[in-house]
């Protein structure tokens, strides 16, 4: 009950709108926020998230999503390669959506797979979020270097056809990743709890934001993505996500039905 | 009491423990259980499959809001946290890995433990680090019913180990025991 209200409160003074988010998630971050501010029950936090900017700026960083891989989940990309860049192909320009990219990892994994297709100088990705903080750090593009270890493997299995420390260059502790690729990413802050339609594209991929929103949400969601996509235009989502409780289920086709990668049908 | 959960937390060592519990636990066994074992993040879940085969329980995947049954086991996906709603449904996230996993007990155990407060029974089994130990507290503390696998007994003592250390669990037992306990308190209330 009092999570409610302090939802309600920060939706009222910032327009962020948590309401309709995972409860256990939500309740997970606000302990974790306690034990770190060393705050003793929600009403402290209520206190100080409406008297205090700067606490209330952190607390919306706890609450949003940022933890995020390149090529997570190899299968998946192998899939993209497989079945989505060959429609793609088939278009004179491409537009991707990448909704809630946090730090850019998948809009750099995306352009990434482009570049190796020879379909990049004809491509735009738009990489939006709602956390300023996680985007002004994926448009620098710096990553840690300690990661690379892994999306290296990620990459390769992925189906990737270089060598992955061709796309960026090392500086002791951080990498950073080759300007060629930033170069059609437009990152953009967008809501997708508040904000409406901005584009009309080809592909949208939103993995692993959607599991995060309850149903009534996600349908909600589902249908900003339905009203974005063109006829044919192809939904990815993560490997857990599915539209089964949602009201686009029938307006879609499954093109890998295991790696939840759907087209919507004409 | 009436308990309408168990949650286990197992990690080295817990393909042989599971394996056992759901080859030795009867047709018609009722309180859902819902399990995390660490597993690589690349796993597929091939394993729960086998698993399935050898049980009288419907055991599964559990998917993002899934309703929580009776008569069912459920296993976190692998690099995926677990979380558990207060009407009884899944939530996932892919949220920073605690203790250094992803799915994490004590993940699992805390929210378990804010839904279903004293009706929830947690197990912690088998395994070689200390995940787990503050979720069992919080059932603890939340009034649920603890039970830890005896270390002596259990193929890595660590983790049972971890969890006597920071609370007086109400049974330390063999997994031969733990089973019979749990068939005894399930047929109990089914009556």
């Amino acid at each position: 009950m009092e999570i409610s209200f302090l939802l309600d409160a920060i939706y009222q003074k910032y327009g962020y709108d948590f309401r309709q988010y995972s409860k256990a998630h939500i309740q997970r971050r606000i302990r974790n926020r306690m034990v770190l501010s060393r705050l003793e029950d929600i009403s402290q936090i209520q206190t100080k998230v409406l008297n205090d900017e700067k606490f209330a700026h952190e607390f919306l960083q706890d609450l949003s999503i940022t933890v995020t891989e390149m090529f997570r989940d190899q299968d998946f990309y192998r899939s993209l390669r497989e079945n989505v860049i060959p429609v793609l192909k088939t278009y004179p320009f491409i537009k991707i959506w990448h909704a809630g990219c946090a730090t850019g990892e998948e809009a750099y994994s995306m352009a990434i797979i482009m570049q190796e297709e020879g379909l990049y100088d004809r491509t735009t990705i738009y990489a939006t979020d709602f956390n300023q903080h996680a985007l002004n750090r994926a448009k620098e593009g710096i990553f840690s270097n300690a990661m690379m270890k892994e999306y290296t493997i990620n990459y390769q299995l992925s189906g990737g056809k270089k060598s992955f420390s061709d796309y960026y260059t090392s500086n002791y502790d951080n990498v950073i990743m080759n300007q060629s690729l930033k170069k059609n990413i437009v990152w953009a802050n967008h809501n997708l709890v508040t904000d409406s339609v901005f584009a009309e594209v080809h592909l949208i991929l939103c993995r692993n934001v959607l599991i995060y929103f309850d149903n009534s949400l996600q349908n909600k969601v589902q249908k900003l993505f339905y009203e974005s996509l063109i006829n044919g235009g192809i939904l990815c989502l993560g490997s857990k996500e599915g539209l089964r409780f949602t009201d686009f289920c029938e307006k879609y086709m499954e093109l890998d039905k295991k790696q939840r990668i759907f087209k919507k049908k004409y | 009491m009436h308990y309408e959960a168990i949650v286990i937390g197992v990690s080295s060592g817990g393909m042989n423990a599971l394996k056992y519990i759901f080859s030795t636990l009867p047709f018609g066994f009722l309180i859902p259980i819902i399990v995390v074992q660490h597993v690589s993040s690349r796993s597929d879940n091939e394993w729960i499959n086998i698993l399935n085969g050898v049980s009288n329980l419907t055991i599964k995947e559990a998917d993002e809001k899934e309703k929580i049954e009776g008569g069912n086991a459920y296993i976190a996906p692998a690099n995926y946290h677990l979380l558990i709603e207060e009407d009884r449904t899944f939530s996932l996230t892919i949220d920073e890995r605690v203790n250094f996993a992803r799915p994490s007990i004590d993940v699992l155990f805390e929210s378990a433990a804010e839904a279903y407060k004293n009706k929830l029974i947690g197990i912690i089994l088998t395994g070689s680090n200390n995940d787990g130990a503050k979720g069992i507290k919080r059932i603890k503390e939340c009034g649920g019913l603890v039970i830890i696998q005896d270390p002596e007994t259990a193929e890595s003592s660590t983790m049972p180990a971890s969890a006597i250390a920071v609370i007086q669990p109400d049974y330390i037992l063999s997994l031969e025991k733990i089973i019979e306990l749990l068939i005894k308190i399930d047929t109990n209330q089914s009556r």
